[in-house]
């Protein structure tokens, strides 16, 4: 097809979304003998030949209604490729934003034929900083110190990814949880209150902690989902609210003698009792901790839930389809509220890799932004358990190598925010970054075979991850 | 019926005028494609099609789902570039870069799926686009509005210009789209599946609107694959299959050699079935009543029985309380009142697993809605209801082995047409989807299978699956509930049929009732009255109904 568009929008985000097609040409069978084959269909010409099936076009243009906020539900289950382009173009436009905010970028501008390579190096430098800071320190003094950037990164992204775990998997059942930070923070208050209050024997005392802060977190979670079953009220109001809630209610009781350190005029607990801390693997050198150890497990658990249970298999026909999941029997009301529970108990767990791992006691500030930082996270992982590990994964990285890039080159934190902030705005524009890498497929389709088909290898992959 | 190739004669030139505004020539357009290939990547949608539209004629493109028909119309209409051909209009080539121009030139389309903003009034609609305006760029509806009443009253439209498009049923939408083309001077009108969205009632009036057209010199392109239209309405039939011209073909052509063209091979449109054989009455629904958020009683006091290895067909007009029955039954419907009985067990109130549980088949009325989730696999699609059963799951854990094993088999059974299990059931044409529907319902023993609007959207070779399907269960002793708004293949699989009305049953008929009688009784006349009405009719000799076939046609298939 040439610039010609198709005229009904619905067909072009739908082509857009790179959702499975299918091309079978007329020669896969002996034509004659098939009447009712997998058959091109071009719904009333409004969509170029993709297969779609002839039931699906025949609704037209509510078909975009099936599992509900489809736009929504496009953006977090898109392309993997989207995914990694979005990062490159965010980390490029990053760097430009970096090189003319920077005075000496224009200094060395000014001599660039003279020595070309001082104004590249004034380029490079706040990434190499920011490489130096979350994954190798060429410049340590031992391996020890080399080392110490990567487990910084892994120290950081352990809660990015449980909380984005528990974002992901609201998701694929197709809910939008906002509500992680409240989540993280009912965790982390229930879990540093069992850690600190109560003095149990080694090991056991551990997996009380890490219980409560599940248990804290699901009923958090579980609070969105019942109101969500029972009343219709819409879960993106209800998490925004119930995190304020969180917030202030953490606030709160670290004013009251419960909860405030003793001695302290800051609203700070006490130290969580050593028994109850999560073990550091690397030695007291290194703050990486065994959290990190429960992140791969709990991306792993997500997974076999999600693919290989009866649980997750509700989940995802009610996230995908609810009006067939409610005919197939499957019981809608109770799959929304036990997905929130779950999902709020692997937000609830971020809150115990806080207290118990990271900060060893419970301030005001111990969810940070990482609730939020955890819908990214879910975005860029494009809702897969693993596909969100690794999305933590380099969100810890921007976040450890970001401190390293402030001291070293003065470049403000900030920058990394704006990257992240870039990377959203790429994936939720799918055409725009495929139209910058001059990868559109409408344009493909006319002078290359099977891009359709490619297509649907990607979506597959991403799906199977 | 030619199947070869075979050129029409050059058209006679019949009316010729200049429209004094538009200084083209009325009622003489010839429209002609010549070589027209259109590919998209590897796919070749239409493949050097050749096609002549005389003036004055109805030329109908026959040919499945996805034979290429759409693609061509609107190659036509300038929504594609053609890959190669070209398109003549008098014998001038032209090229159409976006349908304006292909408006200006005297083509008009009405999509399947109209083009009509609901929330704006008739006049507004077909305003749109080409909007005449007073000084200072204020909207001059008034003589759009004198336009339309013209048009509607030549040919019998009885549109109100003012009328919220919203609030108008479908068939007079169809008509606010064909007035759309006519304000815009078309010569040419291309109706892309016009009747796939109207009732019987309003198929025959917009034949005989076609008629109308037709007299007044406009060409006409029909696109559909409804047999029995298409044979009532067309003066040349060319037959499309897998984007090439298979053939011309004559409206006397029987049906079944049409069906055979479309297809590409020999088809039996008659369903071959022996008489059933009833045994005990398993299945009951007494005074059972749906109300509806609004408090309206969309299913009223319905009782009815359906015993073993029987077909009951629930026939009516869309809408009339069909979808809420089967819902009822399956227990997704709130507000229930009644009883609903199988085996003597009580399933009103228990869970749609309950129900399902006890022998319940399901097919929902829209598959994409209800039947499937399309982004999961076909795998996953049939077991979409046993996906927490034995063998496919032990405790929470599934068996991907076992689940993927039993697709092969089911795909091998019901003659799914897949690459692979894997697919993703959206990716499936509509009769393969209904397919896998199919046989997830069927796989388990059954005391009592409902099937709504079962081969919508179908083509010929998938309906006859599934026709076959359905009295093989019946036949197996199952008490099967079909409900649709095809009248044909209520003829065609039912022992009785029960007709509902304004969720109300306005009787129930046995299977050789004829089509008139149960016409009158979907518009709610009762069994005897519409039994007096139609043989007083007859005797008359004036058939109302445009499109009723001699008897030979009766056991047809809405193709």
């Amino acid at each position: 097809m040439s610039e010609k568009t198709t005229p009904e929008p619905q067909a072009a985000s739908r082509d857009d979304a790179g959702e499975p097609v299918e091309i079978q040409g007329p020669g896969g069978t002996t034509p004659e003998a098939v009447a009712s084959d997998v058959v091109l269909d071009t719904a009333g010409g409004q969509m170029p030949p993709s297969a779609v099936p002839a039931a699906t076009q025949r609704r037209g243009g509510d078909h975009d209604g099936e599992g509900g906020g489809s736009v929504l539900h496009r953006i977090f289950t898109g392309n993997a490729m989207v995914s990694f382009l979005s990062v490159l173009l965010a980390i490029v436009l990053g760097g430009i934003l970096m090189a003319v905010t920077n005075p000496k970028v224009a200094v060395t501008a000014g001599y660039f034929f003279a020595q070309p390579g001082d104004l590249l190096t004034e380029v490079i430098r706040p990434y190499a900083a920011l490489v130096q800071g979350s994954i190798f320190n060429w410049a340590g003094a031992d391996l020890a110190a080399q080392l110490y950037p990567i487990t910084e990164t892994l120290t950081v992204a352990t809660p990015l990814i449980c909380a984005g775990l528990g974002v992901a998997l609201a998701f694929r059942a197709g809910l939008f949880n906002i509500g992680a930070q409240g989540q993280i923070i009912f965790g982390a208050l229930l879990g540093a209150y069992v850690g600190f209050a109560w003095h149990l024997p080694i090991g056991l005392h551990l997996l009380v902690v890490i219980l409560a802060g599940l248990v804290g977190g699901a009923v958090w979670g579980g609070i969105v989902g019942l109101l969500k079953a029972r009343t219709g009220a819409h879960e993106v109001i209800v998490t925004i609210m119930l995190n304020y809630i969180a917030s202030f209610l953490l606030l709160f009781l670290l004013t009251t003698p419960a909860f405030q350190r003793k001695g302290s005029t800051n609203p700070i607990s006490p130290f969580l009792d050593s028994t109850a801390l999560f073990p550091e693997l690397l030695g007291p050198q290194f703050r990486l901790h065994a959290g990190f150890l429960v992140a791969i497990a709990a991306t792993a658990f997500v997974w076999w839930l999600l693919n290989r249970s009866t649980v997750g298999f509700e989940f995802r026909a009610v996230g995908a389809n609810p009006s067939a999941a409610r005919t197939a029997g499957i019981n809608v009301a109770r799959s929304t509220i036990l997905v929130m529970a779950i999902a709020g108990a692997l937000a609830g767990l971020a809150g115990v890799a806080q207290v118990s791992g990271t900060e060893k006691y419970l301030s005001g500030g111990v969810a940070a932004s990482i609730g939020f930082d955890a819908i990214t996270v879910a975005l860029l992982g494009r809702s897969t358990p693993w596909g969100t590990f690794f999305a933590g994964l380099l969100f810890g990285a921007f976040r450890a190598g970001g401190v390293a890039m402030q001291a070293q080159t003065q470049t403000p934190i900030d920058i990394v925010l704006v990257i992240q902030s870039l990377i959203v705005l790429f994936i939720a524009a799918p055409p725009l970054v495929r139209a910058i890498f001059g990868l559109n497929p409408r344009k493909k389709k006319t002078t290359k075979s099977g891009t359709a088909g490619s297509r649907t290898g990607g979506v597959k992959s991403g799906a199977a991850a | 019926m030619t199947l070869g190739w075979d050129y029409p004669l050059p058209c006679r030139r019949q009316r010729v005028e200049a429209d004094p505004y538009t200084h083209r020539l009325v009622g003489v357009l010839k429209l002609e494609l010549k070589g027209i290939t259109k590919r998209f990547g590897s796919l070749v949608a239409n493949d050097h099609i050749d096609l002549v539209v005389e003036p004055g004629q109805v030329h109908c493109l026959l040919g499945e789902n996805g034979a290429g028909k759409s693609t061509l119309m609107n190659v036509l209409y300038g929504l594609y570039d053609p890959t190669e051909g070209e398109i003549l209009v008098d014998g001038k080539p032209v090229v159409f870069k976006d349908p304006g121009e292909a408006m200006a030139a005297g083509i008009g389309m009405v999509h399947q799926h109209f083009m009509l903003i609901p929330v704006f009034t008739v006049a507004e609609n077909v305003a749109l686009g080409n909007e005449t305006t007073k000084a200072a760029g204020l909207l001059n509806l008034e003589a759009t509005r004198e336009k339309i009443r013209s048009i509607s009253d030549q040919y019998g439209f009885d549109v109100d210009p003012d009328a919220m498009v919203e609030d108008l049923p479908v068939g007079v939408q169809q008509r606010v789209e064909i007035i759309k083309a006519l304000v815009r001077d078309a010569e040419v009108l291309i109706l892309d599946e016009p009747t796939a969205v109207l009732t019987p009632q309003e198929t025959d009036e917009l034949l005989d609107i076609i008629r109308q057209l037709k007299r007044d010199g406009k060409s006409i392109v029909f696109i559909s694959h409804k047999l029995r239209e298409v044979k009532a309405i067309s003066d040349t039939i060319t037959v499309i299959r897998r984007g090439k011209v298979v053939g011309q073909a004559d409206p006397t052509a029987s049906p079944t050699e049409l069906a055979s063209a479309m297809v590409g091979r020999t088809v039996s449109l008659t369903l071959d079935k022996a008489p059933a054989r009833t045994g005990d009455v398993t299945f009951n629904v007494n005074h059972l009543t749906v109300t509806d958020h609004n408090g309206q009683h969309v299913v009223d006091d319905l009782s009815f029985n359906i015993a073993k290895g029987e077909v009951l067909a629930i026939a009516g007009v869309q809408g009339n309380g069909q979808t809420e029955l089967t819902e009822a039954i399956l227990g997704v419907q709130p507000h229930v009142t009644g009883s609903i009985t199988l085996d003597g067990e009580e399933l009103l109130g228990k869970s749609v697993k309950h129900v399902l549980g006890a022998g319940v088949g399901f097919v929902p009325e829209d598959r994409t809605i209800d039947g499937l989730v399309s982004a999961f696999s076909i795998s996953e699609n049939m077991i979409l209801d046993l996906y927490d059963k034995a063998p496919f799951a032990r405790g929470v854990g599934m068996k991907p082995g076992v689940i993927a094993e039993n697709a092969t088999r089911k795909v091998e059974e019901f003659d799914v047409r897949t690459p692979s299990v894997s697919a993703a059931v959206g990716t499936l044409s509509g009769g393969n989807q209904q397919k896998v529907v199919l046989a997830r319902e069927l796989s388990r023993p059954l005391r009592l299978f409902i099937a709504s609007q079962p081969t919508r959207g179908l083509d010929v070779g998938s309906i006859e699956f599934v026709h076959k399907r359905v009295i093989a269960e019946r036949d197996h002793g199952t008490p099967v509930m079909i409900v649709s708004t095809e009248l044909d293949e209520v003829l065609q699989l039912a022992d009785r049929i029960a007709v509902l009305y304004r969720g109300r049953l306005v009787g129930i008929v046995p299977a050789t009732t004829s089509r008139d009688v149960l016409g009158l009784m979907m518009a709610g006349v009762p069994a005897a009255e519409a039994e007096a009405s139609a043989s007083a009719h007859a005797h008359s000799g004036t058939t109302t109904a445009a499109v009723s076939e001699p008897a030979g046609l009766e056991g047809e298939p809405h193709v």
